[in-house]
């Protein structure tokens, strides 16, 4: 039997009758990351040792018991290497633990593997790792989306029974809708970000990538909470976030966002979004248009705020307790710039310096306070909605994956790619993506996502709308050829 | 706006040097991406309080307590250069 091809809850079933043991699950990912991550390039390493370990003393009874789970190199696993898949980190092992892998270990899972990304998390192909190329595991010359590239290739290739990821405007979404896979951004605050790499921190939020939607909600139970090392955390208390999963969807509003289906939306993407829409009209969901009025200026309002945190948060990265630090250097001034200027990327250094550009002094009140200003505006739009509708429905992305090396020296074109999925970070509201077809393009046959929107805190309500679809249709069952 | 933007001057804010090509490329990339967020001078947003972050959190207080964290050879574990349990820098006061 393909143990690696399984689901979390069926490996579950496997585990808990004996059938087969957490050891013997390890070992068959291994086999399938050997024989396939070749290829794909998800993985940038792998503790192969520990992993034997803890398989080897796992308690099957608990929530995850026994269960690997790979990691986006953003994310502190104590012992690991933890590089934001960035030069300016090569070399750098993580001295603690997040808190989402104190609780995956608490629920008895094993962080197993590191991913590769975009450096820093900024960006939407993965190209701009640092460190390695990932590719699409359905059509090896084509990007596997990002910044969590590496989470959605190896979870749609059956080289991780799931991973975590972030997403600060579609990071997890995004690579999901890609690679054909379940990606999941629960609401700012509703799992903390304790030891996740700071990117831009009023965006930034961790959550799963899953084979199904059940096994999203099985994640989403182990990692959310209140955490005191992270003060945005929210206070709300935590729910059974599978407890709606099954029911019908009698009575459930969805609102398709009329700016979310524009002229420049590939026809294939359309169509096949369109088609999944009349399917929940077909599963007795009422379909109704609503506006979010502010839409076309999320981009320009993201990469304002975006740029301008991370242009704070990374300047911790001066070369003095970890890192990178140059050579022959003549003073303190030296460290600093010649550390910072051959660690970083060209990505990472392009919004640096946008972002220190809007807030600097005489452009903050033009460019900062007025992108914040609107993204109050575009809060309102989803709050709006969100009173006539239980959530929204539209595509992930614009288009499937593209080729590598497309859109390299074109950042605006890559910026535009996240359209539809950076406002719900500015509104700090939760998403799904989830596999909803195909689209044949140039001979490949290409994963197409759908995105479902919920209110702040509305997990489990997008949850049981997103398993209504998955469970009626085939979709998520389909395997790319390796 | 826009057309006042030095990336070298911006970039030395954030204690980077570019090389002459990464300069002309930035310059005319962030250039273009500045024009392009200028259509938000087009969006009316009189009355309109700024959105910092969306937790709506208050002030967070914690006990001033002390509590298990890293030894010192921990935190200096991924330093680059170290010695006497101290991080090493160039000279800073000539």
């Amino acid at each position: 039997m393909d143990l690696h091809t399984l689901s979390i809850s069926a490996l579950q079933t496997r585990l808990r009758s004996g059938e087969t043991t957490p050891s013997a699950a390890l070992e068959a990912l291994e086999s399938r990351i050997a024989s396939v991550d070749p290829k794909v390039g998800g993985y940038l390493s792998r503790n192969l040792l520990r992993a034997r370990q803890e398989a080897a003393a796992a308690d099957v009874s608990l929530p995850l018991g026994g269960i690997p789970i790979a990691i986006k190199d953003v994310i502190n696993v104590q012992g690991d290497p933890c590089t934001a898949a960035s030069k300016i980190l090569q070399g750098y092992t993580a001295s603690y633990n997040a808190t989402v892998i104190q609780k995956l270990r608490a629920a008895g899972a094993i962080p197993f593997g590191r991913l590769n990304m975009d450096e820093f998390a900024m960006g939407s192909s993965t190209e701009n790792s640092a460190l390695q190329r990932t590719s699409n595991p359905w059509d090896l010359t084509r990007i596997p989306g990002g910044s969590s590239g590496g989470s959605a290739a190896v979870v749609a290739a059956d080289e991780a029974f799931a991973s975590l990821g972030s997403d600060t405007g579609g990071s997890i979404r995004q690579p999901a809708a890609l690679c054909g896979c379940v990606g999941l951004k629960p609401t700012y605050g509703r799992v903390s970000r304790f030891g996740l790499m700071a990117f831009a921190s009023s965006l930034d939020q961790i959550g799963p990538f899953t084979k199904t939607v059940e096994d999203s909600a099985r994640l989403l139970n182990v990692l959310a909470g209140k955490d005191p090392m992270d003060s945005t955390s929210l206070e709300a208390p935590t729910e059974d976030y599978t407890r709606l999963l099954g029911r019908d969807l009698k009575g459930i509003k969805l609102g398709m966002p009329k700016e979310y289906f524009i002229e420049g939306i590939d026809p294939q993407v359309d169509a096949t979004v369109r088609a999944a829409i009349r399917h929940f009209e077909a599963l007795g969901a009422e379909i109704v248009e609503v506006s979010l009025p502010h839409t076309q200026y999320a981009v320009a309002v993201y990469y304002i705020i975006a740029t301008a945190e991370a242009s704070a948060n990374l300047a911790r990265y001066d070369g003095v307790r970890y890192g990178h630090r140059a050579e022959d250097l003549r003073n303190i001034q030296d460290l600093y710039i010649r550390s910072r200027s051959e660690g970083f990327g060209e990505e990472v250094k392009r919004r640096i310096i946008l972002g220190t550009y809007v807030l600097s002094s005489g452009y903050y009140d033009a460019y900062y306070l007025r992108a914040q200003k609107v993204r109050t505006l575009i809060r309102q739009d989803f709050e709006a909605a969100f009173k006539k509708v239980d959530a929204l429905i539209c595509p992930t992305s614009p288009e499937v994956a593209f080729k590598i090396g497309d859109r390299s020296g074109d950042p605006l074109k890559m910026y535009l790619a996240d359209i539809f999925t950076i406002a719900t970070n500015l509104a700090g509201n939760c998403g799904i993506s989830l596999p909803c077809g195909f689209a044949q393009m140039e001979g490949s046959r290409l994963p197409v996502g759908l995105q479902l929107l919920g209110d702040s805190l509305q997990e489990a309500k997008l949850l049981q709308i997103a398993h209504a679809y998955e469970s009626s249709t085939p979709w998520h069952k389909e395997r790319p050829v390796l | 706006m826009s057309a006042d933007f030095d990336v070298r001057h911006t970039a030395h804010l954030a204690r980077l040097e570019l090389s002459e090509a990464e300069a002309a490329k930035f310059q005319s990339q962030l250039s273009q991406i500045l024009s392009y967020v200028e259509q938000l001078k087009e969006v009316d947003v009189s009355g309109v309080d700024p959105t910092a972050q969306t937790a709506h959190t208050v002030n967070v207080f914690r006990q001033d307590a002390e509590r298990e964290w890293f030894t010192s050879e921990q935190a200096l574990a991924n330093a680059p250069r170290q010695a006497n349990h101290l991080f090493i820098v160039p000279k800073v006061i000539e």
